[in-house]
């Protein structure tokens, strides 16, 4: 059975400079769980698509909104991630999560954050409703750590020679 | 941060930090205005000094390599680090521009030009 180890919240405007606070954010709390620098930059960059898409599209036309991030890391070394905004909603989510698909075309928004979303995690939930908002869930399972890994890890850190592990700068 | 080098025919963009949706308008901007202001046939985004990078960078590299096709020129896509290439490898942005590894590309040698 499966427990939850750790949790945190946070809310914070959907302004395009949280979108760097809030993949730091994330990154901070999810090394607690001692993931792979691999692993570690696939959930930056998939809640980096998360926090873009309700900055870019849940409060269009509105003069501001908020964005809310809960991450829970599970004694199986599950990452769970939501985020949710208030915003306009997707009106169709199968649409909205094809490759190339983008309704911001002007903006060069290439259409490809759910996939890499979907590519980076193991499980993507969305649910949306028209006025209301979207809520977005990713989760992933960290790999078990191996005892010999701890040195890769402080190679890879250092002096960045491992091709598998790509480092976190 | 973007800093440009102009050789002959050739620009190369070196791009720094991180790519997402807040930077990479900037980038853009930068990256245009010298593209259209030099008789250039070839565009290099060099990718080498970039810590991180989303779906932004995609739209990045999409929008510049049609604009230097409208110009009749190529782009190219220099050393993106191992992880950033893999988000590369999934738009399938090398069926537009070639991805090439040198290693040995300097972002910081002489002929950098002022935009």
């Amino acid at each position: 059975m499966k427990k939850c180890i750790n949790r945190m919240s946070l809310a914070f405007p959907a302004a395009s400079e949280n979108e760097a606070f809030a993949r730091a954010a994330a990154s901070s709390f999810i090394t607690l769980a001692d993931p792979y620098i691999n692993e570690l930059a696939e959930l930056k960059t998939a809640v980096s698509e998360a926090v873009t898409n309700c900055v870019v599209h849940a409060y269009r036309g509105m003069s501001t909104g908020m964005i809310y991030m809960d991450i829970k890391l599970f004694s199986d070394r599950t990452v769970y991630i939501k985020i949710r905004d208030k915003g306009c909603g997707i009106a169709d989510i199968g649409q909205a999560m094809q490759p190339l698909f983008t309704t911001a075309p002007e903006e060069e928004r290439a259409g490809l954050g759910f996939a890499v979303m979907e590519s980076f995690t193991d499980r993507l939930r969305v649910r949306s409703s028209c006025g209301s908002g979207t809520v977005l869930v990713m989760e992933k399972a960290l790999q078990e750590k191996m005892l010999d890994d701890d040195q890769r890890d402080i190679s890879d850190k250092s002096g960045r020679k491992l091709g598998a592990c790509s480092p976190v700068r | 941060m973007v800093t440009l080098k102009l050789n002959e025919q050739t620009l190369v963009a070196c791009l720094s930090g991180d790519i997402d949706h807040h930077t990479a308008s900037s980038m853009r901007t930068e990256i245009d205005r010298a593209v259209r202001s030099s008789p250039i046939n070839r565009l290099v985004l060099d990718f080498s000094q970039v810590s991180f990078m989303d779906s932004s960078g995609i739209g990045l590299v999409m929008g510049r390599y049609k604009l230097i096709s409208e110009l009749g020129g190529v782009c190219e896509v220099a050393d993106p680090p191992p992880y950033i290439a893999k988000v590369m490898k999934l738009s399938g942005i090398e069926r537009l521009c070639e991805i090439t590894f040198h290693n040995s590309r300097s972002c910081h040698t002489d002929g950098e030009m002022k935009v």
